[in-house]
């Protein structure tokens, strides 16, 4: 068999093994208890069992009927711009306060668009800062600082 | 009480000057989701979540409900406009919408559309008004065993009715329950997979996990070609039918709102596929069947009721059962858990202005829909020159500037991010995320009815099978699956259903 057909089914064969893995290794670590008196570690121990049944047999399934299909480009960048915009806005929004904070999250979201030059991308940032600002903080009154402690 | 004064009750709450006003924003809205390619209604109201928060319970409600049936609506305008659905129950109306559009009807296309999806969600909203009460009365008898059995139909007979591999719907269903115990166990207080981290104690975000399934890694797919849209602005003109034409789409308005109105209550993609089996009854009822697929104006006018009909008839599990059929509806529940509101058979006991309220207020939006739709047709042409690259940031602004706001809490917006890639990672390799939205809410009440059942027969678990309506359900639950791996079926299932809308 090919083993490039069955690169779909394997890979999430594998991405289900290793989450139920994860899931019921953690769980059995609770306490699990019985089907009368069940344990917090009962009910995802199951599950995980369960996910890693299923992800060994869509896994098996690959060397019977793969389901073939390219799987097709990954943007990287766009996924590593898109990521960075979101865990920036997590992690500063408490700190600049929410103008900055926005401002750099989206400048780094329109950076992921398909040949987007700085300029364009500098005033899409600038207009949704605008934009969501009004929106959220003067109509909808999110209690949210527009510059925050880190600023001061 | 009856029908009539329920119903009458359902205006008094329905016709109040905010509610009126958020149904319209609701229903604007979802057209324009629907209209614009790349973002779909599910995105959408898990964006708008986060606002609705403030809300009423039923002014929310009414307005995301409104998004979801406006992007029906929005979804047969670009299908007929460029032969782009920007809906997938719209996919249909493109084949003969689109033609009718060649050939200089694009207004009689439209109109029909209209005219047939206002008649058909007429029809529906009674349909969901007559039914609603006897179903939820059924359900009060039930107890924890058949409560879990009917969850697991419901998850299960959500997959057999979606594209893709059975096997992989239900590894996706199974991850979302795992998720779903994130956060503190409820009997015991024993924090689980919290990673020691307090912010994590209550649970993954509802919000943070559909914006970053539906939301983020659409983006990503959209990403990995550049979105290129021919933008073909047309003028659109005689925007209304003859007394020919109103006689050649009677009977397909009719037929496809019945057959809408039925299948939409099945779990899965039920409006998707009440509008193909409405189209290819008519063909088959037709005296020019080879007209169709050239601009027949009952191949717009079967599915187009087909789906509305459906859209509206969607509501029925999940108002009495407190079911959701598909992803839009599990945000719904979530919608109604966020507000304090327990998803049930009770609801409609508790709640009757909430609920009636809603049901009434499908009717108006679907009024609005019709006057957005037909007069400022123009508008909705012009938001397709809209590019995608000033759209995908601002879904991403809007996405966590709201789920930051649900709780001020940074875990909630990090989760976007995890769910996104996961969510993306998983699309790639054949698997559709819809399920695991589904497991991820429904997950907590299976795991509480799975206890409350096992406590009450002291242990043992042949109790679902011990009684008759649980053993019932179970059954259904077998059927359905082994229906959707029969090999036959699969083959039909593939060709009928293209792409969940994300």
């Amino acid at each position: 068999m090919d083993l490039k057909n069955a690169r779909k089914d394997l890979g999430a064969g594998a991405v289900f093994v290793a989450f139920g893995l994860a899931f019921a290794t953690t769980a059995s670590t609770y306490e699990v208890g019985s089907g009368l008196q069940m344990g917090p570690g009962y009910f995802p121990l199951a599950l995980g069992g369960i996910l890693v049944l299923l992800g060994v047999l869509i896994a098996a399934k690959a060397f019977v009927s793969p389901e073939t299909g390219e799987l097709g480009p990954v943007p990287w960048r766009a996924a590593a711009l898109l990521v960075a915009a979101i865990l920036f806005f997590g992690f500063a929004v408490r700190g600049l306060g929410i103008v900055p904070t926005l401002f750099v999250s989206v400048l780094l979201a329109a950076l992921a668009g398909p040949k987007v030059r700085v300029v364009p991308a500098l005033v899409i940032a600038t207009s949704l800062t605008v934009l969501s600002v009004v929106i959220f903080i003067y109509l909808l009154q999110l209690p949210l600082r527009l510059l925050g402690p880190w600023l001061s | 009480m009856d029908v009539f004064d329920n119903l009458l009750l359902g205006f008094e709450t329905a016709l109040t000057p905010v509610n009126l006003l958020f149904c319209l924003i609701g229903v604007a809205l979802g057209t324009a989701v629907g209209v614009l390619p790349g973002i779909g209604p599910t995105a959408t109201m898990a964006m708008l979540l986060p606002i609705t928060f403030g809300f009423d319970p039923v002014t929310s409600l009414i307005m995301l409900a409104g998004i979801f049936y406006g992007a029906q609506y929005g979804g047969s305008t670009t299908a007929i406009l460029i032969n782009l659905p920007g809906e997938s129950s719209a996919a249909v109306t493109a084949i003969d919408g689109h033609a009718m559009a060649k050939n200089g009807l694009a207004g009689k296309a439209l109109a029909t559309a209209a005219l047939g999806s206002f008649f058909a969600g007429t029809v529906g909203t009674l349909v969901v008004a007559l039914f609603a009460t006897p179903i939820s009365q059924v359900a009060l008898q039930f107890g924890p065993a058949e409560y879990f059995s009917l969850v697991v139909v419901g998850l299960v007979a959500s997959i057999a009715l979606a594209s893709g591999s059975t096997l992989k719907a239900l590894a996706m269903i199974v991850l979302g329950l795992l998720l779903g115990t994130v956060g503190q166990d409820l009997t015991s207080g024993v924090p689980r997979f919290t990673f020691g981290q307090r912010e994590l104690f209550g649970g993954l975000n509802f919000v943070s996990l559909a914006v970053g399934l539906f939301g983020v890694a659409e983006i990503l797919r959209n990403l990995e070609h550049g979105v290129t849209r021919d933008v073909v602005v047309k003028k659109v003109e005689k925007l209304w039918l003859t007394r020919e034409d109103f006689r050649r789409i009677r009977m397909p308005v009719l037929r496809g709102t019945g057959l809408g109105a039925v299948l939409g209550v099945l779990p899965g993609a039920g409006h998707v596929l009440a509008s193909f089996v409405s189209y290819s009854v008519e063909k088959r009822a037709s005296k020019h069947p080879e007209q169709f697929g050239k601009g027949a104006i009952e191949g717009v006018a079967g599915p187009e009721s087909a789906n509305n009909a459906a859209a509206q008839t969607s509501f029925i599990p999940l108002l009495t059962l407190g079911l959701p059929a598909n992803s839009i509806m599990a945000l719904l529940i979530g919608a109604l858990i966020i507000q304090g509101i327990t998803p049930g058979p009770n609801v409609i006991n508790d709640e009757p202005a909430l609920f009636w309220g809603l049901i009434v207020s499908f009717w108006i939006g679907n009024l609005f829909l019709v006057v957005l739709n037909l007069p400022l047709i123009g508008l909705w042409v012009k938001m397709l020159t809209i590019p995608y690259r000033w759209l995908f940031p601002a879904i991403i602004a809007f996405a966590t500037i709201g789920t930051y706001s649900l709780g001020l809490n940074a875990y909630f917006v990090y989760s976007i991010a995890f769910f996104g890639i996961l969510g993306y990672v998983l699309i790639k390799l054949g698997c559709e995320p819809a399920p695991l939205l589904l497991g991820f809410v429904l997950g907590p009440l299976l795991e509480e009815y799975l206890r409350r059942s096992l406590t009450i027969s002291r242990g043992d678990p042949t109790v679902f099978l011990t009684r008759p309506l649980s053993a019932a359900l179970l059954a259904l639950a077998a059927l359905a699956l082994t229906v959707a791996v029969l090999p036959s079926v699969r083959r039909k299932r593939e060709v009928v259903f293209e792409e969940e809308d994300a």
